[in-house]
């Protein structure tokens, strides 16, 4: 299936409800891994808006992307609770083990925020890190 | 066989729950996933008999279960950390399985609902009225007046909006009920549709709880022929912080930026769509249930202090030994919170400090903590309750460093709509990088054409002054809370420990009186 193809699909699946947009795209951000230009001119036809009413929405969002990054990503809590529990103190070693190969993201608050520090890598949580751990979850990402 | 209980909230799961549920199946026991009592630091917390053992690992299992082991803390009811608590809200808590209906409604589940259907929306809004029931999402707003407004606005089509969007640090009290009593939420919704005439109902449920979205799905699934004719769907969130914000919200679900609105017009008069809606806090809706019980108004009421009624669900983390949910009526003190039920912090050095309400509220200092838990007791000392997040900070913590990071944070998530939020933020950033560092002003400063600045350098207590006077600005001219309460972390940091700004004290001191703020 084209991704065009796919696009009206999803389009298709989520235009009759209330405010359409934002679960548009959440789906499409899940299945492309970005919202590029071409699905946001897609999705501005399909709901009647224009191109710069969509570009407005995804660029308002810290989860949605305009490129795609094909990188695992590792989400780090820096966040207050988790930075009086000593987050700041790892992130040097996170960025080493990161390196090129893996993207680090911060995140604020995981609603874990008396075990932390607390790292989120897709729908898995990861609490009471330390800075081997943490290395630990990046190189296996 | 033995039947094991083990929480599968998220912050458990996070700790390893999962795994360990699997090796005590393994060893032939029965295994329910429950909710969790809130003990965190416990977690995960194995319970065979009502007694408990925690924080357990997959080493553990065997002597849990030929009672030799010495984590032992024996009846969890018992414990004092739970048997001190006033749990009306997290009544259910560790003792039910989420989404099992069974369970609900052997536990008194959708009985607020059915004596709601039977007395009728004026005198549901009375009840909660009387209730004295503010809304726990931040602004204390008596949620009887909210409900009231938007059953008396005309319009055929109206919502119930639960905001579910919980970006605080140090808060998940919304997070455990989404995740260990989604019903309560659901309930308490349905009973806000029947208040005000809607039958729509949305979550707005921020995308860092995948958890949370999963068992409100569920739960939804599972409840739809009990709460009909009332419908209710989850939105998920993306991301950002300010869609907190009520209106900000409400144009999120509609599809827009999470650009905040100007009010008036209320919410409860023109919100989604520009319909009558009403919008909670995940707190205020499933304490509901409980108030619609027989005679649980008067329950409400008769608990807390002054014009704070009723319990608050204290969410205790950061630096803290004993970090979990402490449910309780308002007028506990903050030394009672952080030393008695917390044990002082983790790392077992002095407190330094404590942030109350989130990334908006004030850091107190240990000098303070005779302050009692009551919405205006915080307000008359510069400080605010929020959402009741409690972040403990021992004397490692670098408050300078905290203060910037208030600001970073506000320049990250302003929704930019408001000039003294959008690019105060950056500024302050700036200014306490310029205090703490002793760096020269940016070159664009010194440009010709930047006609306002001053020719030479701020001295140090220049800085401060001018960082007070931002604080001043964003105060009284932003928008929303985001940029208006942003200054509160910021100057109790300044005034309470000016040595972590500069190396000269008194000048932070004297340009904080200077300023008045
Ligand atoms: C920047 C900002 C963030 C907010 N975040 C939340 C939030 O995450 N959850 C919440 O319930 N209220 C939040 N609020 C408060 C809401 O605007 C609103 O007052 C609340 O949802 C009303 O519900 P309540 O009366 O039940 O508290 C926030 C306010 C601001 C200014
Ligand atoms: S204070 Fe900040 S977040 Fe609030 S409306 Fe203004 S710019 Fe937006
Ligand atoms: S502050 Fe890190 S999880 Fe809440």
């Amino acid at each position: 299936m084209s991704k065009e193809q796919r696009l009206s699909e999803i389009i298709a699946e989520h235009q009759s409800r209330e405010g359409p947009l934002m679960p548009i795209l959440h789906d499409v951000q899940a299945e492309f891994g970005c919202v590029d230009a071409d699905s946001e001119r897609i999705i501005a036809a399909g709901l009647n808006l224009s191109r710069a009413e969509v570009h407005g929405v995804v660029s308002f969002y810290h989860d949605f992307h305009g490129e795609p990054d094909a990188r695992p990503v590792v989400q780090i809590c820096r966040a207050e609770a988790c930075k009086s529990r000593g987050v700041e103190a790892l992130i040097a070693d996170a960025e080493a083990a990161a390196g090129t190969r893996v993207k680090l993201a911060t995140v604020y608050c995981l609603g874990l925020c008396s075990v932390g520090p607390n790292a989120r890598i897709g729908d898995d949580l990861h609490a009471r890190l330390d800075s081997d751990r943490l290395k630990k979850l990046i190189e296996t990402v | 066989m033995t039947l094991v209980r083990i929480s599968d909230d998220a912050l458990a799961r996070a700790c390893g729950a999962d795994a360990l549920a699997a090796a005590f199946e393994q060893h032939g026991c029965t295994v329910h996933r429950v909710s969790s009592w809130g003990m965190q630091w416990l977690e995960p917390l194995v319970e065979i008999d009502g007694k408990g053992f925690g924080p357990a690992t997959l080493d553990d299992v065997a002597a849990i279960l030929d009672g030799t082991s010495d984590l032992a803390i024996g009846v969890i009811e018992d414990h004092p950390f739970i048997a001190k608590q006033q749990r009306l809200t997290f009544a259910r808590a560790g003792k039910t399985r989420p989404t099992s209906l069974e369970d609900y409604a052997a536990t008194g589940g959708w009985n607020g609902l059915k004596r709601a259907r039977e007395i009728g929306p004026e005198q549901i809004v009375e009840e909660v009225l009387h209730s004295g029931l503010r809304g726990r999402g931040g602004a204390g707003f008596p949620a009887g007046i909210k409900w009231r407004t938007v059953a008396a606005a005309p319009g055929s089509q109206k919502y119930i909006v639960a905001n579910a969007d919980e970006g605080d640090s140090a808060t998940f009290a919304d997070r455990m009920v989404m995740e260990g009593d989604p019903y309560a939420l659901i309930e308490g919704m349905a009973i806000a549709g029947q208040a005000v005439g809607a039958d729509q109902g949305y979550v707005y449920l921020r995308s860092e709880y995948p958890d949370a979205i999963a068992k409100m799905n569920r739960a939804l699934e599972l409840c739809a022929d009990i709460i009909a004719p009332f419908q209710c769907e989850v939105r998920v969130g993306a991301g950002a912080y300010v869609c907190g914000e009520e209106t900000s919200l409400l144009n999120s679900l509609e599809g827009k930026r999470g650009e905040v609105r100007a009010k008036p017009p209320l919410p409860a008069l023109e919100g989604l769509f520009g319909k009558p809606t009403v919008v909670n806090n995940i707190l205020t809706l499933a304490a509901v249930p409980h108030i619609l019980g027989q005679g649980g108004a008067n329950d409400y009421e008769a608990l807390g202090m002054g014009r704070s009624k009723g319990t608050m669900p204290i969410q205790l983390a950061g630096n803290i030994k004993h970090g979990g949910l402490y449910e309780t009526a308002f007028g506990i003190t903050l030394g009672e919170l952080v030393n008695d039920i917390g044990g002082g912090t983790q790392s077992g050095r002095p407190v330094k400090a404590v942030q109350v309400g989130g990334p908006l509220g004030a850091y107190l200092h240990p000098d303070q903590f005779d302050i009692k838990f009551d919405y205006e007791e915080y307000t008359a000392s510069e400080a605010l309750i929020g959402h009741g997040g409690i972040t403990v900070f021992d004397d490692s913590a670098d408050m300078g460093g905290m203060a910037r990071f208030a600001m970073e944070f506000c320049a990250a998530e302003s929704c930019g709509k408001c000039t003294p939020c959008r690019i105060g933020s950056v500024r302050g950033v700036e200014i306490i990088d310029r205090m703490r560092a002793g760096r020269k002003r940016d070159t664009l400063e010194r440009q010709p054409q930047m006609h306002n600045t001053p020719k030479q350098d701020r001295s140090a207590e220049d800085e401060v002054t001018l960082l007070a006077d931002l604080c001043d600005v964003m105060k009284s001219s932003s928008l929303c809370a985001l940029g208006g309460f942003t200054p509160y972390p910021v100057l109790s940091a300044m005034r309470h420990w000016p040595e972590d700004f500069s190396d000269n004290p008194d000048s932070v001191r004297n340009a904080l009186d200077r300023v008045g703020t």
